[in-house]
């Protein structure tokens, strides 16, 4: 059902935990389908760029592994970049996912999305 | 270097492995001894007096005569003919206006639970009950939905997901006391399938109807199922085109599944002094799991009474039941879930939703199932892996 790629980021994903002091945090899912995930950003304010960003997922595999895939692809990007990063690049990235776990990248997007919406630095973009 | 591990098979409540015994004994009839059954010839009598023998050994096993057994292609296809080739025999016998009504639970099979929510598409009245917390109907309950026209009561022996084992023989009571003296009957299937391995099923006991039973679970070969079906009880066939099966299921005859199912049963028997050590073992599995993982709960009833012998179901706080599945997988463990992620709807189990679990717990279920073939140092193993993959995945789920 998965590809290598999908299980290599759900057997060790890099970018698993938490970050204290995040600068935002952006959340999606619902627990009726079963996934829920939270992103942890630290953002550098001068560049505007994704110093560092952590996931936690509750989910499947894939929906670990898309988070794995959407902080990868995040990570040094300028939050302008970032919200660019659509559920096919984090689907095209793992290797494309199987039909019935396109909502997982959908998820991270989303959440992704959620905390650069949310983000308002305090002297300004 | 490393040693090869063995793979851990926990997952008998899916299949079970073919007994090897068996598979030689169906050998012949998936070489030499081709025949089609209806043929006149050698080739053909070869493979009828196969059959034969297999349903009598069906019909030692259920107490019940021979003509009372139809071979179908699996346990799904025996729910579909007892409960819609029930209702097409009643159909035709009711007069315009009457409806037919069903009883049957929150918890069956979706053979049957799919079945007879397709029924309802179709205008027949549906009864699906409730169960407790424990996944137990209660006898009240249906007592309480029987009404004149009540037709059929479907309700399974004990439960895929949790093992429960539900009061059939109480249930049966009640219909036998409703039907004295009456014209209109109620008639009464059970899906047997997880049962099978475990608990006697003698049809007169039981006071079963109909009863459905598989092959792929009691060590035998996929793609053969059966149906008992009580002389007298009215049955209209749903595949037509050959008078095989009593006329009731038309297709040639799989006479290697046929002759490997008969000899399944047979070997139920020799296999009963092992319950107490596959209970014995799951038991200490359900002590130690719920001792070792904090944030654990027992899906099953808490008395071991009411549930077989094989069959462990948890939830996992924080923890996906499809990740769950998959990490151990990779430790060569095979068990299954209840999470919606591995189905289309992406809802989770009916089952236990119907148990009163929310959508969270029901989505962090692992059942564990075991067979004959289990050992301790498997179910140790087990219990040494499992508390780190859980671990290592509430790290990820930060819960």
């Amino acid at each position: 059902m998965y590809n290598k790629k999908v299980i290599e980021h759900f057997t060790k994903p890099k970018f698993f935990g938490k970050i204290e002091n995040p600068d935002v945090i952006g959340k999606a899912g619902n627990p009726r389908c079963g996934d829920l995930l939270t992103l942890y950003l630290k953002i550098d304010k001068k560049t505007n760029k994704i110093k560092d960003i952590r996931f936690e997922t509750l989910g499947c595999a894939a929906a670990i592994a898309a988070s794995d895939m959407v902080c990868q692809l995040a990570i040094g990007k300028t939050l302008k970049q970032a919200e660019k990063i659509t559920f096919l690049n984090v689907s095209d990235e793992l290797g494309v996912l199987p039909p019935l776990k396109i909502h997982c990248a959908q998820l991270v997007t989303e959440a992704l999305r959620d905390a650069i919406n949310k983000y308002s630095p305090e002297e300004g973009r | 270097m490393k040693t090869k591990r063995k793979d851990i098979y926990f997952d008998c409540a899916a299949t079970t492995p073919l007994d090897g015994d068996i598979l030689q004994k169906m050998m012949p009839y998936l070489k030499d001894k081709y025949g089609n059954a209806s043929s006149l010839h050698k080739f053909g009598r070869e493979a009828s007096e196969a059959i034969d023998i297999a349903r009598q050994k069906l019909a030692i096993f259920l107490g019940c005569n021979e003509t009372e057994i139809v071979f179908t292609g699996s346990a799904s296809e025996s729910d579909n003919l007892a409960i819609r080739g029930l209702i097409k025999s009643l159909r035709r016998a009711k007069r315009a206006g009457e409806k037919i009504h069903v009883i049957t639970s929150q918890i069956e099979h979706k053979a049957v639970f799919e079945t007879c929510k397709d029924l309802v598409k179709e205008g027949v009245k549906v009864t699906f009950l409730p169960v407790g917390f424990d996944g137990i109907v209660h006898v009240d309950d249906l007592s309480a939905e029987i009404t004149p026209e009540t037709d059929l009561v479907s309700i399974m022996y004990a439960n895929n997901e949790t093992g429960a084992i539900q009061p059939i023989k109480q249930i049966a009571k009640l219909i036998a006391g409703l039907n004295k003296n009456k014209d209109h009957k109620i008639y009464f299937h059970t899906d047997a399938v997880q049962a099978a391995n475990w608990l006697d099923l003698n049809v007169d006991e039981l006071r079963a109807d109909l009863l459905t039973l598989s092959g792929h679970k009691i060590y035998g070969p996929k793609g053969v199922g059966a149906l008992y079906i009580r002389e007298g009880t009215p049955i209209l066939p749903l595949t037509t085109g050959g008078d095989q099966e009593w006329k009731l299921r038309a297709g040639t005859e799989n006479v290697a599944a046929i002759v490997g199912f008969g000899e399944a049963v047979v070997k139920i028997k020799s296999q009963k002094p092992k319950i107490k050590i596959i209970e014995n073992l799951k038991d200490k599995l359900i002590a130690d799991v719920l001792i070792k993982i904090e944030g654990s709960k027992l899906n099953c009833p808490q008395n071991s009474k009411n549930r077989l012998p094989n069959i462990a179901n948890f939830s996992f706080r924080g923890v996906e039941g499809e990740a769950l599945v998959l990490a151990l997988d990779q430790e060569g463990i095979a068990v299954s879930t209840g999470s919606a992620c591995t189905s289309l709807a992406l809802v989770p189990s009916h089952v236990l939703v119907a148990m009163g679990l929310s959508d969270t717990e029901a989505h962090s279920s692992l059942r564990v199932s075991l067979g004959r073939y289990t050992t301790v140092q498997e179910v140790n193993y087990f219990l040494k892996v499992l508390p780190k993959v859980v671990e290592r995945l509430r790290k990820i789920s930060g819960r």
